[in-house]
């Protein structure tokens, strides 16, 4: 028992991930605690959608369960759950049978290298970024098989065009990636490796997703910004191929539903359907990760390099790190989390405020109510300097990804979807040209600045 | 009890390697077997892909993630959905009434012997084979897997494979360009 204690206490204080630190309890913990986030991420995703595209169109949205709704996504599980499921007649047992699991494994089991913070990730690989596009890549597999074994026309086409998208937009998409991972060694002064395995005799770049962030962080520079406008051009690439490769409207062929009742999942229904409806947010938010972790600095907080006049305050700052920065604008930032809770509860109170005062809404407001003690009590306790000091790389980490989120639904109210050979045409007449001379040209850049590099070193000797 | 203490900060112990092993092989197998055995292409097609990715499992207990990533991301995803096309477009009905196998049960048996033969004969020597199959690996730490393959490819020094590399990939883009020669009719 003793032992157990101290094998769970020698992970503490770790620099790296549970993964890498080889700690089977936290790793489990880890795997646990990031699959109930995303499940509870899926969830609210699913409620802020219906209730943004709503708003977006002038419209409430859902109303009735639950104060605004709040309830709705859980009484939508509840129904899926009791829902028949019907296996056609005509179909491919096995296959049918299998399809939404290929999905959901493959949207699920890229989140074992996204990385949260610098010890915040279930483990780092030395091919992060390969592990996450290549086990992405297999979804279109359970989507392919789930078209053909509904055995019926509409699916199938649905499959057909969804893999062709996703085949499609796989290159740009890698094209556009491999021109960030060329960023995370060429043009800087830094030397060395980042992430898994440390090597110190020459300056390499690295595929892993810990490392490639802390690239930009030695480098001092989000790769969005690098190389200007390379990076941006690269950047708003992959935003383009992320939709087509989730099948997010406007690139939603797959699923159109005035042509094809609903694509490749029109025969499921239940709790299969509802398998690929979790593994498509999933998906969204993986692609998204990988963007915020590419691009956008990942956990790192914005101007990571800016400190401000450095303050102390006894026994709330500075952070009992002794590494850790100091500055007045590093405490600001610090409390972001804690004042970001702190809203949400706040807002609750004042529609709880706002909610009809019938006594039939009498269950409904005290509910909102607790809701929002709840989220207010989260906030207090992300201010304790020692929870506040460990969850901010989660919290700007999970900031950048939400805001992706939102761009997804928002592109869904603003743009009409593509025509097949528009999306076609896009994809390799394009994209796929933009790819290849950004990828020549980042080359050209990062070679332009080791010269001078290198030459003006020479000169200071 | 305590795996920090004892190890070195890089490599990690391995984890019930004799588990995964065996388990991956038998994937493996099954899957193998199942390709063969299943009239369905389709469902030979899925069992193939278990199979390669079993395959990429084992390359990660082989201390090479860069070329289990590249199983993954290039027979598992890549071509296997390339097969999946092929395979729903041709006519699955009369595939199934076809006969599956040749009658070449001759060939088979002495190949099949001759292999088991191999293998017996080199786990029946006196040290079980581990002077032809050493143990132990090439000595990167786990983490430096895609550096090294990089620096075998492309370093001035030790990049003695360039030339192959670079000879293979133009072969890739002669075929590609052939193909689209010839399913074009003009161009």
């Amino acid at each position: 028992m003793n032992e157990l204690m101290q094998y769970i206490q020698s992970y503490l204080g770790s620099d790296r991930t549970p993964g890498g630190a080889g700690n089977i309890f936290w790793a489990t913990v880890y795997i646990l605690l990031v699959f109930g986030g995303l499940s509870v991420a899926v969830i609210a995703m699913n409620w802020l959608e219906r209730k943004i595209l709503a708003h977006m169109q002038v419209r409430l949205g859902p109303m009735r369960v639950g104060p605004h709704g709040l309830l709705q996504p859980i009484a939508d599980a509840i129904k899926l759950l009791l829902k028949e499921d019907i296996i056609p007649a005509e179909a491919d047992k096995v296959i049918f049978w299998i399809a939404p699991f290929i999905v959901v494994l493959a949207a699920f089991t890229v989140f074992v290298v996204v990385p949260f913070g610098p010890t915040h990730a279930i483990t780092d690989m030395n091919i992060g970024i390969l592990f996450m596009l290549g086990v992405s890549s297999l979804s279109v597999l359970g989507i392919v098989t789930a078209g053909w074994a509904s055995n019926s026309h509409y699916p199938l086409i649905g499959a057909l065009r969804s893999s062709a998208q996703m085949v499609s937009y796989e290159v740009a998409m890698g094209l556009a990636v491999v021109s960030a991972i060329m960023m995370t060694s060429l043009g800087s002064l830094a030397t060395g490796l980042y992430g898994a395995g440390n090597v110190d005799s020459q300056v390499s770049g690295t595929l892993s997703m810990i490392g490639i962030v802390q690239a930009q962080q030695a480098q001092g520079v989000w790769f969005v910004f690098k190389f200007f406008p390379l990076g941006l051009i690269a950047f708003g690439m992959f935003a383009i191929a992320m939709v087509a490769e989730t099948n997010r409207a406007p690139f939603d062929l797959p699923e159109a539903e005035s042509e094809l009742t609903a694509g490749f999942h029109t025969e499921y229904s239940g709790f299969r359907w509802s398998l690929f409806f979790l593994a498509e947010y999933s998906a969204m938010i993986a692609v998204s990760s990988i963007a915020v972790t590419l691009w956008l600095g990942g956990w790192l907080r914005p101007f990571p390099s800016v400190h401000g006049p450095s303050i102390a305050i006894p026994h709330i700052w500075p952070p009992a790190d002794p590494s850790a920065p100091t500055g007045a604008l590093d405490f600001v930032l610090a409390l972001c989390p804690g004042i970001s809770f702190l809203l949400l509860g706040a807002m609750c109170f004042y529609n709880v405020q706002r909610m009809p005062k019938h006594p039939l809404f009498k269950v409904q407001t005290l509910g909102l109510a607790g809701f929002g003690a709840v989220l207010a009590l989260i906030g207090l306790i992300l201010f304790v300097p020692p929870v506040r000091d460990r969850v901010g790389d989660i919290f700007w980490f999970s900031a950048k990804v939400t805001g992706f989120m939102y761009l997804y639904i928002w592109y869904r109210g603003t743009f009409p979807r593509y025509r097949f050979d528009q999306l076609m045409k896009v994809g390799w007449k394009i994209l796929l040209p933009t790819g290849l001379a950004l990828l020549i040209l980042t080359a050209l850049f990062g070679m332009r600045a080791d010269i001078s590099t290198q030459f003006l070193g020479g000169l200071g000797q | 009890m305590n795996p920090m203490a004892a190890n070195p900060p890089i490599t990690n112990p391995p984890v019930a390697t004799p588990f995964f092993f065996y388990l991956l092989a038998a994937t493996m197998i099954i899957g193998g077997i199942l390709v063969i055995t299943r009239k369905n292409a389709i469902h030979s097609a899925m069992a193939l892909i278990t199979a390669l990715l079993a395959q990429a499992g084992l390359y990660l207990m082989l201390y090479a993630p860069f070329v289990a990533g590249v199983q993954i991301i290039l027979y598992a995803g890549g071509i296997m959905v390339l097969f999946l096309f092929v395979i729903m477009l041709i006519n699955l009905e009369r595939n199934m009434k076809e006969r599956q196998f040749n009658k070449q049960w001759l060939v088979g048996i002495v190949a099949a012997a001759a292999l088991g033969g191999l293998f017996i004969t080199v786990y029946t020597t006196s040290t079980r084979g581990k002077e032809l199959f050493p143990e132990g690996r090439v000595a990167y730490a786990d983490g430096q897997n895609t550096q090294a393959i990089a620096s075998l490819l492309f370093d001035r020094g030790a990049g003695q494979y360039m030339f192959a590399f670079e000879i293979a990939s133009l072969l890739l883009l002669v075929a590609i360009i052939g193909a689209v020669v010839m399913a074009k009719k003009r161009i």
